[in-house]
């Protein structure tokens, strides 16, 4: 009997080495596939265990955490949610995150390798470093201005600091309260199918992901272009323009919105936004010069990162002269964002040179020391020092006695250029009111603010009137903010 | 000389077949303390990793409650089975201690469920009732007299739960007085007392008697198997009813162990297996009960992959996962997320969360070395009965451990059982605590200096000389 006690013992040995091997391999070989399946809450918990680090603006929170005392401890709170969403963007429990909440997601979440000065030390104790911050570029009272201005119309700001790249306003109207989308729950699904439902587009970044045809704002990259590329030497010299203008090799007959651009100056055609007279001088610069001049700017670039991505502006390459004649004075396929268009103004406020925008200046710990500074970094130049004096002088000239004289700011020195984009079947669309600017102090040395303004459902004014009257004042009311509290 | 031996704590030298007759009960006192003090620091910890004062979780009742009780138990084990195996008793206290810290750690994730404190009352009982084994039980062989009581009133206890409605789909509880117990726990030892009992009476007739079917093989006298075959088929049958998928494989793994431990018989074991096989599938596949928990130990995501969520496997084996080779520490894992079940059936999710592989392998270790010296003991005692209820007891532990942890690590379907000492559940802390008795009184036997080695046949009147070492 001895012998077969001794083979059930050795029986029962392996059932414990089958168990053993067993636990070894769930908890070791296939740990990390059991941990990154989808319906493992762990991952989740463990993300919202801590309050999240805040987004700050002006050294203020605009986002918070509350405890919701459920599985999902933290859910996130938001001041002035709809002011700050096109920066801040929704952090959800159930939706996931978008804009700063994912670019800066693992500072704010507390999963950065650079929050702790030991990372090892956490690994140890199994703790984890507090979320930190988020310090954004924005200037709560420029950001207010824009907001304000907009006034609920469909539309979008962007503001930015020409020598520095520092963006100071990103406003999309309408705007909606990411705090709806915090939690779990029906209230945040039924929030999430309203918002996404809503034909408005509440949720759409118009600042960042939304593209317009620029209209007459282009028209300043084309002047750049043709001055650069020396088409144009001297911008009061009268142009050989007939108005209308006879697009080439077509028989289609351009006409302006303006009086007196018959054979105008490339100044007079700024001044008064002639479209005969700048599509004349795209045509003349030539594809490859447009397009080279468009892409000097940030046109069909697909990796700006604020840290969000930002939507590719267009600028065809591959165009017939025709087209090339309408996409100079930004229409035909010609898109770009708000925040390319501020790029535009501020490249010329900036001598020429555009330094990259950016909207997190640096991410701290939650005692606020440093984790990570961004840095400015130029993105080009877009065109000669030279050249963008002799642009800003023209659209100094839009805003003192032009189309522009809604943006007119006492005691600064502003340019500007309006613009007007028709759009849908026919153009038949109501036109989408544009207006870009630049603004410097009265003996500052440098430009305070460039901005670009877009009105998606301006009066039904057709022309440019409708880029000063309903882009212009808003741009001007966004400048008026960001000189005074410009602090160079 | 045997009275001489008994006396010594430290072996002496010199006589070999005697040299384990040394009681240990010192080293016995000082693991249990070890056992204690792992335990009440458990207890410790989980209340800091709670809310960081250890409010929630008084340490000082739970030490001073684990603490007597182990002192009791010491004290009845040193003062009549002086000669016993000094691990079985520390190993016990040590996994009790740790089921207690595990299940008050999940009753602070679940307030709603508290189950620590009734575990405590059920472990203090347990303990009571392995003083009053030792204290009443002198000799193993007593219980041998009892077989047929043993087997009609685990019949009895069995059959009981038919008559009370079904929890979460098993017949296996009895409701009673706001009590509820699972008789099938206590079953198991009575059915290993008569297996014991009757295979070692029949020991000789089945081992060498019978028809030579071919070659080795020969059928078993069915004028002896013939009873202890109706009365396993009756308890798995009623099992089977019962849906106590867990007991019946367990009650089946022990019939096939003692048979053979018995008789040597390797081809009827394999015969054995093979219509268990059979019977398990057929089961499997056409008991809806059954073949539901087959379907989720093939694929424990299929509810996943239907967006239903995950079920308790999953969510065990999510727990496993996250705990990986060091675990998350006692207190900061998730195995709540198991639900209903996370302190009985699942409760090893939780150590193997937050004590890692590294805790869960010392935990099984524990549990495969209670089941050794369980053998150790069956491999010294001399007489049949007391070798094969030793092995029957021993074989219960490891099955029951085999069955329940691999079910929960997905290694084979899950079954509802408890885990020895470590689940919540009160029936089966009092069984486990009487199985442990059982062994402690077996390996005292066995460890017990022998008369003279002339009359060292083993299957002599019991030690009576040695008492008088002891006293």
């Amino acid at each position: 009997m001895i012998r077969y006690i001794r083979w059930c013992a050795y029986f029962c040995a392996l059932l414990l080495a089958a168990l053993l091997a067993n636990v070894a391999r769930v908890q070791v070989w296939e740990s990390a596939a059991y941990g990154a399946n989808p319906a493992n809450k762990r991952p989740a918990i463990d993300r919202y265990a801590e309050p999240r680090g805040d987004i700050l603006v002006d050294g203020r929170p605009v986002t918070g955490s509350r405890d919701s005392r459920q599985l999902l401890r933290y859910e996130r709170t938001y001041t002035d949610g709809p002011l700050y969403a096109p920066v801040t963007g929704f952090s959800s429990q159930t939706y996931g995150t978008s804009f700063v909440e994912r670019a800066e997601d693992a500072v704010l979440s507390g999963t950065d390798p650079g929050l702790s000065a030991f990372p090892l030390w956490y690994d140890l104790s199994r703790g984890r470093p507090g979320g930190g911050n988020a310090v954004t570029t924005l200037r709560a009272a420029v950001q207010q201005a824009a907001y304000r201005g907009l006034g609920g119309k469909r539309g979008a700001v962007a503001a930015v600091e020409p020598a520095t790249g520092r963006i100071l306003a990103l406003v999309s109207s309408p705007s909606y309260d990411p705090g709806l989308l915090s939690g779990t729950g029906t209230r945040v699904k039924a929030a999430w199918e309203r918002l996404n439902a809503d034909p408005t587009r509440p949720m759409l970044n118009r600042a960042l992901r939304e593209t317009y045809p620029p209209g007459s704002t282009f028209k300043i990259v084309t002047a750049a272009a043709a001055l650069d590329a020396g088409v144009v030497t001297d911008v009061d010299a009268p142009t050989r323009t007939p108005d209308p203008y006879r697009l080439p090799g077509t028989s289609t007959l351009l006409p302006n919105a303006a009086e007196g651009c018959a054979e105008a100056s490339m100044a007079e055609a700024v001044q008064w936004s002639c479209n005969t007279v700048m599509a004349d001088i795209g045509v003349r610069v030539g594809l490859r010069g447009m397009v080279e001049a468009a892409e000097r700017f940030g046109f069909n670039d697909e990796g700006l990162r604020i840290p969000t991505w930002v939507s590719r502006s267009d600028f065809d390459t591959d165009m017939s002269p025709d087209q090339l004649a309408l996409s100079s004075i930004g229409q035909f396929n010609t898109k770009a964002t708000p925040l390319q268009m501020a790029m535009v103004a501020a490249a010329v406020a900036n001598g020429g040179e555009i330094r990259t925008p950016y909207l997190v200046d640096r991410t701290t710990q939650d005692d606020g020391s440093l984790v990570r500074r961004t840095g400015q970094r130029t993105l080009g130049r877009a065109m000669s020092p030279a050249t963008a004096l002799r642009v800003q002088e023209l659209m100094v000239k839009v805003v003192e006695d032009g189309t522009g004289r809604n943006a007119a700011i006492p005691g600064a020195l502003v340019g500007g250029k309006t613009g007007t984009a028709q759009h849908g079947v026919g153009n038949a669309g109501t036109p989408y009111a544009w207006f870009i600017a630049w603004a410097r102090g009265q003996d500052a040395p440098q430009p305070a603010v460039a901005v670009a303004v877009v009105v998606e459902d301006a009066s039904a004014v057709r022309g440019d009137i409708s880029g000063n009257g309903a882009a212009a004042p808003i741009a001007r009311a966004v400048m008026e903010a960001a000189l005074r509290t410009h602090t160079p | 000389m045997t009275a001489l031996t008994a006396k010594v704590t430290e072996p002496a030298p010199p006589p070999p077949p005697d040299a384990r007759a040394a009681k240990r009960r010192g080293i016995e006192l000082t693991l249990l303390a070890g056992a204690v003090l792992i335990s009440v620091l458990g207890h410790l910890y989980v209340g800091l990793a709670a809310d960081g004062k250890s409010t929630r979780a008084p340490a000082a009742p739970y030490a001073a409650g684990l603490g007597g009780a182990a002192l009791i138990a010491h004290l009845a084990v040193r003062l009549r089975a002086p000669y016993a195996d000094p691990l079985l008793l520390p190993i016990a206290v040590l996994l009790n201690g740790l089921g207690l810290v595990l299940i008050q750690r999940l009753d602070l994730a679940t307030p709603g469920a508290p189950g620590a404190g009734d575990q405590l009352r059920w472990s203090a009982l347990g303990v009571v009732l392995f003083v009053l084994v030792l204290v009443l039980l002198r000799d193993h062989r007593t219980l041998q007299r009892y077989a047929y009581l043993s087997v009609t009133a685990a019949l009895t206890l069995m059959l009981l739960p038919v008559f009370f409605p079904a929890v979460n789909g098993a017949h296996i509880w009895i409701r009673f007085a706001g009590l509820s117990f699972q008789p099938g726990e206590f079953a198991k030892i009575l059915l290993a007392l008569f297996f014991a009992a009757y295979l070692a009476a029949n020991r000789t007739a089945l081992a060498l008697t019978g028809r030579r079917l071919f070659w080795k093989l020969r059928l078993l006298p069915g004028r002896v198997l013939g009873p202890i075959l109706a009365i396993w088929l009756l308890s798995v049958g009623v099992l089977v009813l019962e849906r106590d998928l867990g007991t019946s494989l367990l009650f089946f793994g022990l019939f096939v162990i003692m048979l053979f431990t018995a008789t040597g018989r390797i081809g009827w074991i394999a015969i054995g297996l093979l219509l268990a096989a059979l019977g398990a599938y057929a089961v499997g596949t056409l008991e809806p009960h059954v073949h539901s928990r087959v379907q989720d130990w093939m694929n424990p995501f299929a509810s996943i992959e239907r967006g239903d969520g995950p079920g308790q496997l999953a969510q065990s084996l999510f727990a496993f996962a996250a705990g990986g080779l060091l675990g998350a520490g006692l207190g900061h894992g998730q195995s709540f997320l198991i639900g209903f079940a996370a302190k009985s059936d699942f409760v090893l999710a939780t150590a193997g969360e937050e004590l890692g592989l590294v805790g869960l392998t010392a935990i099984l270790l524990l549990y495969g070395l209670l089941v050794s010296r369980g053998f150790r003991a069956g491999l010294a005692l001399r007489d049949p009965f007391g070798r094969l209820l030793a092995t029957g007891l021993a074989s219960i532990v490891a099955l029951q451990v085999f069955v329940i942890a691999g079910g929960v690590t997905g290694l084979i379907p899950l079954t509802g059982m408890a885990m020895p000492f470590l689940a919540q559940g009160g029936s089966s802390v009092v069984t486990n605590w009487i199985i442990v008795a059982l062994l402690v009184r077996l390996s005292d036997s066995a460890r017990r200096p022998r008369p003279g080695p002339g009359d060292g046949s083993g299957d002599g009147p019991a030690p009576a000389p040695a008492r008088e070492g002891s006293a």
